[in-house]
């Protein structure tokens, strides 16, 4: 099982949106992507977006402009 | 027409305009789209097609306050403070998560422009109103820019 970082710390919309969509496309079934970032938007927008994608959201943590997204394909 | 076949939801967008907001506006819904799992395609005419011209991309004004480049300058500016992209990682990163473009060739016969003049590198398809049109009526959102 691959475990994939995103680091978008310091980047604004859409570039978080995009680069975890990057990271999904590369993932197979079961690999884990990671996502860091600093934008308050993205923290609520990448969430959606995986159930959008219809994959496992594993977890959020953090503040609105430090957080970390956990997202199993 | 679900093009690719895939069952997902489509968004279509006409750009008819080629004004740099505007560009940033089709980019970033396009991208945004892609990125929760939809299919886009853009569909270039009249001004918006004139973006595509080589080198011509970033060459739009500002559709209001751009005072003659001075209101263009400071929007780049601050796009540039806030780390917002440029137009052609928007699109690259457009192009790369499967964004569909076309361009109207009706716009090309107008305006005297040739698929040499354009960045086929960029370009899907050439396409008239009944391109556009089977795109859009299947199409979950659609958007004139």
């Amino acid at each position: 099982m691959a475990k994939f970082k995103v680091d978008v710390r310091g980047e604004t919309c859409p570039v978080p949106l995009i680069e975890t969509r990057k990271a999904v496309h590369k993932a197979a079934p079961g690999d884990v992507i990671e996502v860091t970032g600093t934008h308050p938007s993205s923290k609520k927008e990448i969430p959606m977006a995986v159930k959008a994608l219809k994959l496992n959201l594993l977890s959020v943590e953090g503040s609105a402009t430090a957080w970390t997204i956990r997202i199993q394909r | 027409m679900d093009q690719n076949n895939t069952g997902a939801d489509r968004v279509t967008i006409v750009l008819h305009s080629g004004d740099m907001d505007k560009l940033y506006s089709a980019l970033i819904i396009g991208n945004g789209a892609l990125a929760m799992g939809m299919e886009v395609s853009i569909f270039f005419t009249f001004w918006g097609l004139q973006r595509l011209q080589k080198g011509g991309l970033e060459k739009g004004p500002l559709s209001k306050m751009h005072m003659f480049g001075l209101g263009k300058w400071m929007i780049k500016r601050r796009m540039k403070k806030s780390n917002v992209s440029s137009l052609e990682k928007l699109m690259a990163d457009y192009k790369e998560l499967g964004g569909h473009i076309i361009a109207c060739d009706m716009t090309m016969d107008i305006m005297g422009i040739k698929p040499s003049d354009l960045r086929e590198d960029l370009i899907d398809e050439f396409g008239s109103v009944g391109t556009y049109i089977q795109t859009a009526r299947d199409s979950t959102i659609t958007l004139f820019i």
